[in-house]
């Protein structure tokens, strides 16, 4: 694992010079070794050569890129080397088969739940999240389960408000664009977590784009979709408490218009860095007894989906356990 | 001979797998890999070099068999080299396969069979019995069984910390 992701931030031409690409921009010239690139996250608009693309797909390396707003706008994902038709089958059945499909977004639904119940236990604020969850056991479609998972989220969002500091209040959630600071940092963690789960997907046998609880046609790469759920509250949400609360961003962070707020070069810098370094931290697992990154428990997620699927053991979604 | 075909599919790893972990067998025989498999020895650039006909075949060849072997005199001998004894069996039926494979599928069966040991200066010569051929005919048999059944409940090993699929298995 000694791959890094990196995250290039300004307007810039990818170049290969052997077996290196180079990022260079209006100031300087970075090497990134390829045996070193685990992914690249474009924020700034990026050119680069077939050579390039060649290498990068030779190595398996994707690159998410992300708009203006820095929202996920699109992934080069190279061709998938590791393949499996009975796998795929699998997953396929899944989804087809309606109750197969409704006991994974159920699992989906309680796992993000669980773990946003776990954000609002730390700061000890009560909630009513559990009584919500419990309404799944009736759900029978997924128009159902979808809506419990609103409900759930709209509440947790509201209790966030207690614990933010006032002018980093939600309010109320606005997506595209985001209106305020707060909405604008779940959106751009929100993005990140995305591509980050689409990275663990891509190096699994897993097909990204079959996927339980949202729809397929919601998003090319929707397992990543129902994935990122689970890991929202532990890796976006709470970053985001601790930024503002240590007061490490503030409104000159931001640029604010009539319509919009967005985090600027300098608060997409410190928000990236700090998320690189949870991504990074590990946590010594329980089953495996053995230190894991967060970035490696999203993978993990992923082998338990497979074996879901090969029907050798359910899943159960990661909690926290601290 | 009406089980020819069945043979062409087994893969030298599978036989070594079968005698190392039967999950891990079931994983790899369903192309859920973990580990980027080394570069295969192109055993059909090496027969090409040996003045053996390349056929197309060579291809498939090269997806079931892997092994470094040399040509002398009057015998193909074929090498394997270990770094140690650990999986005697699994290495011993592995070169067992790959001469059976030669003699089944390729015809060319003055071979000979040698797993080099050389951190512990150890060489072993295996030849292809009809016992050997034999029960690896049964173990061809109990592969596309555990390979057509569900997957095997993976066991703890000692060498499971070590395995590629650790983490697959035991989260
Ligand atoms: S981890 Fe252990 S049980 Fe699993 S495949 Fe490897 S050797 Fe077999």
């Amino acid at each position: 694992m000694t791959r890094k992701n990196y995250y290039l931030m300004s307007d810039g031409i990818l170049k290969r010079r052997e077996n290196t690409v180079y990022f260079i921009n209006k100031d300087n010239k970075k090497p990134l070794p390829i045996n070193k690139i685990y992914s690249i996250y474009a924020y700034g608009s990026l050119s680069f050569s077939s050579q390039v693309v060649n290498l990068l797909a030779k190595e398996g390396i994707p690159i998410h890129f992300f708009n203006y707003y820095g929202f996920y706008s699109g992934s080069f994902y190279p061709r998938e080397t590791l393949l499996s038709g009975d796998l795929l089958v699998k997953q396929a059945e899944h989804f087809l088969d309606f109750e197969k499909r409704i006991i994974l977004a159920k699992k989906f639904v309680e796992g993000a739940a669980k773990n946003m119940m776990k954000v609002l236990a730390y700061y000890n604020v009560d909630n009513p999240i559990k009584e919500i969850l419990s309404e799944l056991t009736d759900c029978d479609v997924i128009t159902e389960i979808m809506n419990v998972e609103g409900r759930i989220r709209a509440d947790y969002y509201g209790r966030l408000d207690e614990i933010l500091p006032e002018d980093f209040q939600i309010g109320k959630r606005s997506r595209r664009p985001p209106e305020n600071m707060i909405n604008s940092l779940i959106s751009f963690g929100n993005s990140l977590i995305y591509s980050t789960t689409l990275s663990e997907i891509y190096n699994t046998q897993l097909n990204p784009t079959i996927s339980y609880l949202h729809e397929p046609s919601e998003r090319r790469y929707s397992l990543s979709l129902d994935l990122s759920e689970i890991f929202k509250p532990i890796l976006v949400d709470r970053l985001i408490l601790y930024l503002v609360k240590k007061r490490m961003l503030n409104e000159n962070d931001f640029e604010k218009d009539m319509e919009y707020c967005l985090l600027n070069e300098n608060g997409r810098k410190v928000f990236l860095k700090e998320y690189d370094k949870r991504l990074k931290k590990t946590i010594k697992h329980r089953e495996l007894n053995k230190n894991v990154s967060y970035r490696r428990l999203i993978r993990l997620e992923a082998y338990k989906m497979i074996k879901h699927l090969l029907g050798s053991k359910e899943y159960k979604p990661f909690v926290m356990w601290w | 001979m009406p089980s020819q075909k069945q043979h062409l599919q087994i893969r030298g790893t599978q036989i070594n797998y079968f005698f190392i972990c039967h999950t891990k067998l079931w994983f790899f025989s369903h192309n859920i890999q973990m580990e980027q498999e080394s570069e295969l020895v192109s055993l059909g650039k090496i027969i090409h070099k040996n003045s053996y006909k390349r056929e197309h075949r060579d291809f498939a060849l090269d997806n079931i068999v892997n092994m470094d072997f040399i040509r002398k005199g009057d015998f193909l001998e074929i090498h394997e080299v270990k770094k140690s004894t650990k999986m005697e069996k699994a290495h011993e039926f592995q070169l067992l396969y790959y001469l059976y494979y030669l003699k089944h599928e390729k015809g060319i069966s003055n071979t000979k069979g040698f797993i080099d040991y050389p951190k512990i200066r150890k060489k072993q010569e295996f030849e292809l019995t009809s016992d050997k051929e034999y029960k690896l005919e049964e173990i061809f048999e109990k592969i596309k069984e555990i390979v057509a059944s569900d997957l095997p409940k993976p066991i703890k090993k000692p060498f499971c910390r070590k395995c590629a699929y650790f983490e697959l298995c035991w989260v």
